[in-house]
Order: structure tokens, then sequence, then C-alpha cells
């Protein structure tokens, strides 16, 4: 007999319908990527590489609009290059490069792992990811902020 | 139950044609060898008789007693519940799979993931004459692999993708390349490079750590890839 019992039985049709799917983080799927609880490293790397993904390509965006301001003028991207200048826009572009070298990064490591040939070292490679990254992010944010 | 203190659970309750899901508080006795099982079964039995749960073998084997404790995926039957630190420590069905009732999950969604057209049991498990139970024969059985659902309530691709097939049928299908007792290893390749097949994973690794017998989802998803991978090489011109 079905999990739904038998037709005719009061609560058959209740029982006969699909239950509601729980995901990690509610009820919502894309929650389900970033609930932390019972996750591990490589959950969170999961969540990051999407999470950098997405802004990236949010950027990507943004990054075209801004270009569309050449069309503007000289004046326009002259107002422009003074906002972004900014200590404050400064600061993003450290975000962004995080963004970006973690995403790339790591995007190897999944690529390696993911088609079969470093799986004993994935977790191993997600060190050399950071390795990597941290020295790469603090010389960049140094240069991006003028301490270099 | 050897009882030393007590210890709080916050309990997921849904009843169908009851109103919505909720968590319902339970204070149980708790000692240094208690399991997140043994917490649940003195909840049925000295406060609420309603709540519902699975569970059978008691010691890992069966697989039936998957939850998620603290949002981990565990076996309520060996998670102690003095490995978690929460207070209230909370208990929920497993993710990815719909809720029957409470802590029960309906199972039949984890079995449609598997290929349906790949041999059932081993031929060594077979008893000549026996009748086996209607639909059986849409599963694949992995050797090692309890079937507990937990490294797909682990897995963070089935929260977006319900047509994943997930790790444990993945893993299946890779182990039935290694072992093919007569199935048709192009027929289990197609199936498995398939859009929600072994490339829909992400790489989080989550299932291999969720898994309680050690089967290896994750590693088999990859070899699997690679199998893949070879396989759309040499059909290359």
């Amino acid at each position: 007999m079905s999990a739904a019992g038998t037709p005719g039985l009061p609560g058959a049709a209740e029982r006969a319908a699909p239950g509601p799917v729980r995901h990690k983080g509610g009820a919502g799927g894309v929650r389900g990527w970033l609930d932390p609880r019972g996750r591990t490293i490589g959950g969170r790397s999961f969540a990051l590489h999407r999470l950098t993904g997405v802004a990236l390509v949010a950027y990507l965006y943004v990054h075209l609009g801004v270009l569309s301001l050449l069309l503007v003028g000289e004046s326009a991207w002259s107002d422009f290059l003074g906002v972004v200048t900014s200590k404050g826009f400064l600061l993003f572009d450290v975000v962004l490069l995080f963004a970006v070298l973690f995403h790339g990064l790591n995007g190897i490591r999944v690529a390696l792992v993911g088609s079969g040939y470093a799986v004993r070292h994935e977790r191993a490679l997600l060190w050399a990811v950071v390795a990597i990254g941290a020295p790469a992010l603090a010389y960049g944010a140094l240069h991006i902020l003028g301490g270099l | 139950m050897s009882e030393t203190g007590t210890r709080r659970l916050r309990v997921h309750r849904f009843k169908r044609g009851d109103g919505g899901a909720h968590f319902d508080e339970f204070v149980v006795p708790a000692g240094p060898r208690t399991t997140v099982l043994d917490a649940l079964r003195w909840i049925q039995l000295h406060a609420d008789p309603s709540l519902a749960l699975r569970h059978s073998c008691m010691h890992a084997s069966c697989g039936t007693c998957g939850v998620q404790v603290d949002g981990q995926e565990e076996l309520a039957c060996v998670a102690r519940l003095g490995d978690h630190r929460g207070d209230p420590v909370t208990v929920e069905p497993l993710a990815n799979v719909p809720v029957l009732t409470d802590l029960v999950v309906d199972m039949a969604d984890f079995f449609r993931r598997f290929g349906d057209r790949h041999p059932v049991l081993r031929a060594s498990e077979a008893v000549a004459g026996a009748q086996p139970p209607d639909g059986l024969d849409r599963f694949v059985r992995l050797e090692d692999c309890i079937e507990c659902g937990l490294c797909l309530s682990a897995c963070p691709v089935a929260a977006t993708s319900a047509r994943y097939a997930g790790p444990a049928a993945l893993s299946a299908a890779q182990r039935l390349l290694e072992e093919p007792r007569g199935a048709d290893r192009d027929d289990v390749l197609a199936w498995a490079g398939r859009p929600e097949g072994a490339w829909r994973c992400h790489v989080g690794m989550e299932c291999t750590r969720a898994c309680p017998a050690d089967a290896l989802p994750a590693e088999r998803i990859m070899a699997l890839r690679r199998e893949l991978g070879g396989r759309e090489a040499g059909a290359r011109p």
C-alpha cells in the first residue's frame, strides 16, 4: 500500500497530497546554500563560490552601465572618477578583488576535483586557494589603497 | 538512559491538515551516553505520544532514523546529545525531501532519483522463488550505502534543484560501473550524464561528510564524471 493510504478513508486526500519539502535555512532554496549550521569547510566554500559568482555577474552589468557614462561626455566620466577614487569606493575594489581571487582560484580547484583528477586532495587544494589568494589579496589591497 | 541532568530539545512538528509546521520544546533527561533517539523516544513515552519518528535497528545499520540535529545530518540512534551544544538542541527532519509528519520524510522521493532501468539486487542476494515487493526492481543497491538519505539532505545543490539525482543515486550508478553485474555501461553513463546527473554536482563535498557508512558519495560522483569525460572525449571525431 502506498504512503497515501487507502482511498475513501478519512484523511486519505490529505495524506495523498505531497508534503512540504524543507530546506536548510528554512523554506527558500537559496537559503539552503547559506545556512552555516552543520556545514564543513567544503560546503562553506561552495556557498562563497556561489555568492562571489553572483556578485561578479552583478558587477559586470554595473561595470557596463558605468562605461556607458563615456557616451554622456568627458565631464560625466571625470565626475564619476572623482567618486570612485574615494577611500570608500576603493574598499569596494578590495572586496571585488577578493571575489575575483576566490572565485577564480576556487574555480580551478572545483574544476580539478570535479573532473575526478584531484579528489583526494580537495581539502589541500582549498588551503592552496587560501595560501595563494591571501597574499595576493593583501598585495592588491595595499596597492589599491595607496600603501604601495 | 543513565541520567545526570536534562537537556532542552526543540523538535519539528508537522501534521497534515493541522496547520503549518512549528517547533515544540521539551526538557528530557540526559546522560553522557544519551542519544538523540533516546531523547525522542522519551518524549514519545513521557511527554507527547503523538510525536512521529522512524527508527528500526538502533545501531546505524538500517538508515531509517536520519534527522538534522542542530542542522547537521545524523542518524539519531548514534548521535549523542552531548556532542551538540545547542540549547535547545534543534531536531528537524531531513532536508530536500517531502515531510510526511513531524520527523518522518517521504523516502519515496529519495528512491525516485535512482535510475529505473538498472539492475536491482545482486544475483547473490536474490532468493530463488521469492516474490519481491512491488516496485523493488526500481532500486539499485550500493554496497556500504544504507540508503538513509543523509547525503541528499546535506547536499547544497539539492536545495535548489529538485530534479538533481543526488549523491546516493549517482554513487549507486558509479558502483554499477565498477561491477556491472549485467548492467549496460553505456546506459548507466547516459543516465548519469543527464543535465540533472553527475555534472550538476558542485563539489561541496558535504555528502561525504554526512555519510554515516563512509560510502564516499562525492568521490564516487567525481569518478563517474571522469568516466563521463573520457567517454565524451572518445566520442569526438
